[in-house]
């Protein structure tokens, strides 16, 4: 369970965030909606540990822990993935021995076996045929040369082989055509279950037809203005944002 | 230091009493080019900095130490690595050892072949190393190779065996393809770790028509050690010039590379990658000369530097009149791991030609954040994520470089440099 309480943050001295309370319990998906610049992709980045971001107020307790005092990568380890809005290109990099490094790096974190080369390649070649994705996308440089919808199934492909306990995921539908959009949602789908729960960042209702979510929050100015069930989502994009936030 | 030699007083005086026991004291154009050499270093002393092209690199710690020559003795045999390909040259202190080496056709040690080889060595062009080695040279490679012919890949191994007190050695290289000839040169110089040498070695370079010669170096010397190398090399019509310098080891370090490209068509390459650690100090130089038409040149070299250090890079490009639609390609880029690393660069287009594309781009950085967090929001604890970039901008360094050879010999000398010299 993730709860987020009165959560304010600021970045030079500006505030974005202004007061989150928000929970989503184990084993749910909850989808933010919002207008640009209301503060969802600094949600998520103060979720996942990026730096530049002052935390001002409030706290954010996951399964208990404060997540707030973890590093970027202990909240990977203890299964918290964020999806990328904008994937980040590391020329250099080989795509397959970053997920083995990374998927390794959790594990040893957690004091589980390291996955061995023939051990990886496995595992990576059955969830890129679930992804409908190609080898070769292994043997690249991680999201160098890809198209934006490539770079978000690489998002989605990590996301599988780390098998989460939560995932964020922002604006993961931008840029996606619909085919796309359906297998990365399928991706997040086969991931749905008790022990899996999952906050999806959106500026558009459309993903949220894919990954049906239990909740809806709208965020407007920093400060969630509404909360319902799946259909607000619907409401949403017949009157926009301006209405709903009045409703 | 005495003002008028300017460090180099130590050399001359040697040279006084070495100059009629030195290979080819009986032959006149070998002794003309040794006087002139002195006299160079006699007028200019070793570079200062106020001296433009040295303005970055300092040689008073080469200046202030007193070396002497090497004495290996005949036979010695020290620890080799195991040879990379089927033909390897090795230099002991500057000479050619035989009894270590397998030869490939046509080469041979400078020394024997010195008559052979004089019309080939050039004169010293008002540089002071370059005079300095003129004057003191004792062997080095000596390889012609005739019309056509395919040498494949060829090892070098200089080796400095001696660490007890500062020896210089001048090693002068003379390499020649007739036209059509093939070479593949890869060279790996090193030495023990505490001893200050001085290696100066000057490369004599010519590539005839539609000759190929690839030159990747591996500059690995000893901690304490000094090496000043100078290479020219001049390239006809149709030929290719591809040089490929790693610096990774010494304390000063300046790899100073001329090349000319006197026939439409000839092409030049001249990259490399710097790794330069706390205490070290590595200059790449370059001058490229486009002095006929339609003539390619590409240049990426690329400076990671941690600690307390300092990396130079200098890279002039002459397009003459003649030189009409010269394409030219020039980037450097240098990432800087710590707060006390600098780098200069200084690159330099002259363009007298009309019709010329030449590009060129510099970059300075540290590490880039978003890489950072994107690694770390994967799991992988920062300091790994450190490793995992700086070995990334690495191997996009040397991967230009494609001889297996050559990769392996670059890929053992940047693998795990970070770890070792900075973590």
């Amino acid at each position: 369970m993730l709860r987020i309480e009165g959560l304010t943050a600021e970045i030079e001295g500006k505030q974005i965030l202004k007061g989150i309370d928000l929970e989503v319990p184990k084993g749910e998906i909850h989808a933010i909606m919002g207008p640009n610049g209301s503060g969802k992709s600094t949600l998520s980045y103060v979720l996942s540990g990026r730096e530049g971001y002052d935390i001002t107020g409030g706290s954010v307790t996951w399964n208990g822990q404060d997540l707030l005092a973890m590093e970027p990568e202990e909240r990977a380890a203890a299964g918290l993935f964020l999806a990328f809005q904008y994937p980040v290109e590391l020329p250099g990099v080989g795509n397959a021995n970053f997920l083995r490094t990374a998927l390794n790096a959790q594990r040893r974190a957690r004091g589980e076996k390291e996955v061995d080369a023939m051990a990886f390649l496995k595992l990576a070649r059955e969830k890129l045929k679930q992804l409908q994705m190609s080898d070769e996308m292994l043997k690249r440089n991680v999201n160098v040369g890809f198209s934006g919808g490539e770079k978000k199934r690489n998002e989605v492909l990590q996301m599988a082989l780390m098998n989460p306990s939560m995932a964020i995921l922002d604006e993961t539908d931008s840029g996606l055509d619909i085919d796309a959009l359906r297998i990365v949602s399928e991706g997040v789908n086969a991931l749905r279950g008790p022990d899996f729960s999952a906050l999806v960042i959106t500026h558009y209702q459309r993903l949220l037809n894919y990954i049906v979510p239990d909740r809806v929050h709208v965020l407007m100015g920093g400060r969630i203005v509404r909360s319902g069930g799946k259909e607000l989502a619907e409401e949403l994009e017949a009157q926009g944002y301006g209405q709903a936030s009045a409703a | 230091m005495n003002a008028v030699t300017g460090g180099a007083g130590g050399f001359l005086s040697r040279f006084e009493g070495l100059r009629d026991r030195l290979p080819g004291a009986s032959l006149e154009r070998v002794r003309a080019l040794r006087e002139a050499g002195a006299a160079t270093l006699r007028a200019k002393g070793l570079p200062g900095r106020r001296v433009e092209e040295w303005r970055y690199t300092d040689l008073a710690p080469v200046a202030q130490a007193h070396f002497t020559e090497a004495l290996t003795a005949v036979g010695e045999s020290p620890a080799l690595p195991a040879a990379r390909a089927p033909n390897r040259i090795v230099f002991v202190d500057g000479r050619l050892a035989e009894h270590l080496s397998q030869l490939p056709p046509h080469a041979a040690p400078l020394a024997a072949r010195l008559e052979a080889a004089q019309e080939l060595l050039a004169e010293d062009g008002g540089l002071p190393l370059v005079g300095l080695n003129a004057m003191m040279f004792e062997d080095g490679l000596f390889l012609d190779l005739p019309e056509g012919a395919d040498a494949g890949t060829v090892e070098v191994l200089n080796l400095a065996a001696h660490g007890e007190r500062p020896i210089a050695f001048h090693p002068r290289h003379v390499i020649r393809l007739a036209p059509g000839a093939k070479l593949t040169i890869v060279e790996t110089s090193t030495g023990p770790a505490g001893a200050a040498y001085l290696h100066n070695p000057v490369y004599d370079i010519r590539v005839a028509e539609g000759a190929s010669f690839t030159h990747v170096r591996v500059q690995r010397e000893g901690r304490a050690a000094f090496q000043l190398s100078t290479i020219r090399a001049r390239v006809a019509a149709g030929g290719t010039y591809d040089n490929f310098t790693l610096n990774a080891g010494g304390r000063l370090v300046r790899n100073e590379i001329h090349v000319v490209l006197e026939g439409p068509k000839a092409a030049a390459h001249m990259n490399g990658a710097q790794l330069v650690a706390d205490g070290q100090h590595a200059d790449t130089t370059t001058f490229l000369d486009h002095a006929a038409p339609d003539c390619p040149s590409r240049q990426t070299v690329k400076t990671v530097l941690a600690g307390k250090s300092r990396g130079v890079f200098q890279g002039k490009i002459l397009v003459r009149q003649a030189a009409q639609r010269t394409d030219g390609y020039q980037m450097n880029q240098a990432l800087l791991l710590s707060e006390e690393a600098e780098i200069d660069a200084k690159p330099q287009l002259e363009i007298y030609a009309d019709d010329v594309k030449c590009s060129h781009g510099a970059t300075v950085g540290a590490l880039d954040p978003e890489q950072l967090f994107y690694l770390r929001a994967r799991g992988i604890p920062a300091e790994e994520a450190r490793a995992i970039l700086v070995q990334a901008f690495l191997t996009e360094a040397v991967e230009g470089v494609t001889d297996p050879i050559a990769q392996a010999a670059l890929e053992e000398a940047v693998s795990g440099w970070w770890e070792r010299e900075a973590a």
